[in-house]
């Protein structure tokens, strides 16, 4: 379970939305095994009773009052947008042809 | 005022300043001249601002001059590591995907910093978003130790640490995911501190992993990191994982230094093998020093931490791969157009920019959190670590029970040289093996020079370990050490550094 194909590293790469090259997918499907292999260590630590610890500190739904504040402007937060319009963030498509 | 005011700590300029005796226009222009002439060699900075740095030197020098009360560290210069976001000032975490971004907002440390009236010199260099033990993972290139031009400053805040060992600045902004201050700390021979999780705000800073990630100070003396630690430190309700109340009496506890009486653990898990016998050396020596002053020390074990590593590399790249989904092309950022596709989507225009913009520690962490967070591996990856994080937790809980502090060497190693662990992401990862479990519990830790390695003449360094919240603890230890350390080699370890070559000087 522990060792990973090149078609997987391939699949999480897509899921992960980055285009790898042919190069990187070959070297990277030997590094993560090695690594997969080393972490897999969690699995003898006899930890199966233990309850999981998602956060270091015992907080629950922290709020603030629902109340109206300064915010950034849209010419702020569009000033490093790589393309706006309109006031907006302009993006690709975002739908396919079909 | 000594003559040689880079060379002074940050109290020392805090306290000319307040009596006059220098203006911050001259201590901040003293270390831009520094930077000027040393840092084409160190690359500790990835953006040095002269003029707002100046400008607001100017502006806390005419309100001392008006009589205005101003706060204690008025006037002292300090450099940012380029994970916080910074108003009008570039902000790269190290990424080609951040290049020339200039964010809208400060953090709210770095308001903090503007509103005490510190100058900022600059950005620090640092591994890509934090991912690294040696800078070396920055898309910029590699930072280099003072000590030793062609040996590692640490990570992945190795532009800070190299900033204030080669003073370059009094005090620098550090953030530790896993050892990310203490570590650089430990192989430059400065002092670093990552506060308990949750006692410095994170609004503003760039998320690698939001249950580990925590911003402290990163200085040449105990002190010092008090005075820096209490300016950032402190309830932020921008930040809902902040804690909600006043930073920790750190400054008084370091002016205090005292551990007569206290219990002091030495963590059997970390140290003995894999751990060179230099660091070994000036770790027992630190330790016998705290016993003559008065602590009482005990081995103790914690068993889990022989898991902490394992658990870390899991949890760390699973919330990685969450927080670094936010680089989509779309808003900020790099937007690289993939080739040969005629009207490419927004998906295929996101993987062709994240390819183009991650290097490829960033993008091995990705795929890493991505498989360990898949279902079907779910449980067996990530839901383990997370099992593991709790019986770290609790080793830590009844180390606590017997004992005030624990303590270790901060890395296993003294600095080694660029590249020669480029090529192998375990070992790498291995720097980190003593430093990871605080961060996993959320428990402050300390690092502090405890002298050179005689097999290399490079610096090794001790950590102190605290409870959650117990940060005041840190110094009270810390500070003892530091003196009996300094009185032992008749002044400070970093003025037995190498002096840098000063370029056009």
């Amino acid at each position: 379970m522990s060792s990973l194909s090149r078609d997987d590293v391939a699949h999480l790469a897509g899921l992960a939305r980055i285009d790898l090259s042919d190069a990187e997918l070959d070297k990277m499907v030997g590094e993560l095994s090695v690594i997969l292999e080393s972490v897999a260590k969690v699995q003898q630590a006899g930890a199966e009773d233990a309850p999981p610890m998602s956060h270091p500190m015992p907080l629950t739904n922290v709020t603030r009052p629902d109340e109206v504040r300064p915010s950034l402007g849209a010419d702020a937060a569009l000033a490093m947008a790589p393309a706006s319009e309109l006031q907006r963030f302009s993006v690709p498509r975002i739908l396919a042809e079909d | 005022m000594s003559t040689d005011i880079i060379r002074s700590s940050a109290a020392e300029i805090a306290d000319a300043l307040a009596r006059r005796e220098v203006s911050s226009v001259e201590v901040t222009s003293a270390h831009l001249d520094r930077i000027a002439a040393v840092d084409g060699d160190v690359h500790a900075f990835l953006h040095v601002d002269a003029e707002g740095a100046l400008a607001a030197a100017r502006a806390v020098d005419d309100r001392r001059a008006a009589g205005e009360e101003l706060h204690v560290m008025a006037g002292v210069p300090i450099a940012v590591k380029d994970v916080m976001a910074t108003k009008g000032l570039p902000t790269t975490c190290g990424s080609k995907i951040l290049e020339g971004w200039i964010p809208p907002y400060d953090a709210t440390l770095v308001s903090r910093l503007r509103a005490a009236g510190m100058p900022i010199l600059g950005k620090t260099n640092m591994d890509e978003f934090a991912m690294g033990s040696s800078t070396e993972h920055s898309a910029y290139g590699p930072t280099r130790n003072p000590w030793d031009l062609e040996r590692i400053p640490g990570g992945s805040g190795g532009g800070s640490s190299a900033a204030v060992a080669a003073f370059e600045a009094p005090l620098a902004i550090g953030t530790d995911t896993g050892g990310s201050i203490r570590q650089p700390a430990a192989v430059t021979g400065t002092v670093g501190t990552k506060p308990t999780y949750g006692g410095v705000s994170r609004y503003g800073l760039v998320a690698l992993a939001s249950s580990l990630d925590q911003a402290g100070p990163c200085s040449r003396t105990v002190l010092d990191a008090a005075l820096l630690h209490s300016v950032i430190g402190g309830h932020d309700p921008m930040d809902s994982t902040s804690i909600d109340a006043p930073a920790p009496p750190v400054v008084e506890a370091a002016r205090r230094g005292d551990v007569k009486g206290m219990r002091i653990g030495v963590v059997k898990e970390l140290g003995g093998e894999g751990y060179q016998p230099g660091v070994r050396a000036r770790f027992e020596e630190s330790v016998q020093l705290l016993v003559d002053a008065g602590a009482e020390v005990v081995e103790v074990s914690c068993p889990s931490f022989d898991f902490a590593l394992a658990a870390y590399y899991l949890i760390l790249p699973s919330e990685a791969s969450s927080n670094l989904a936010k680089f989509d092309a779309m808003r900020y950022g790099l937007r690289v157009l993939p080739e040969g596709v005629d009207d490419p989507s927004a998906e295929q225009v996101m993987a062709a920019t994240r390819d183009a913009g991650f290097g490829d520690e960033v993008k091995r962490r990705i795929i890493l959190g991505t498989y360990a967070l898949s279902s079907g591996y779910y449980d067996a990856y990530y839901g383990q670590a997370q099992k593991v994080r709790t019986l770290i937790s609790r080793d830590f809980s009844a180390a606590f029970d017997k004992v005030d502090v624990l303590v270790s060497p901060t890395a296993p190693t003294t600095a080694f040289r660029l590249g020669e662990k480029l090529d192998d992401p375990m070992a790498m990862y291995l720097n980190d093996i003593a430093t990871i479990p605080a961060n996993l519990a959320g428990v402050p830790g300390m690092s502090l020079p405890s002298g050179v390695a005689e097999e290399d003449g490079l610096p090794t360094g001790i950590q102190i370990l605290a409870p959650a919240t117990e940060d005041a603890r840190l110094y009270r230890v810390g500070a003892v050490l530091e003196k009996l350390l300094v009185d032992q080699w008749g002044g400070p370890l970093l003025a037995t550094a190498p002096e840098l070559t000063a370029k056009g000087a």
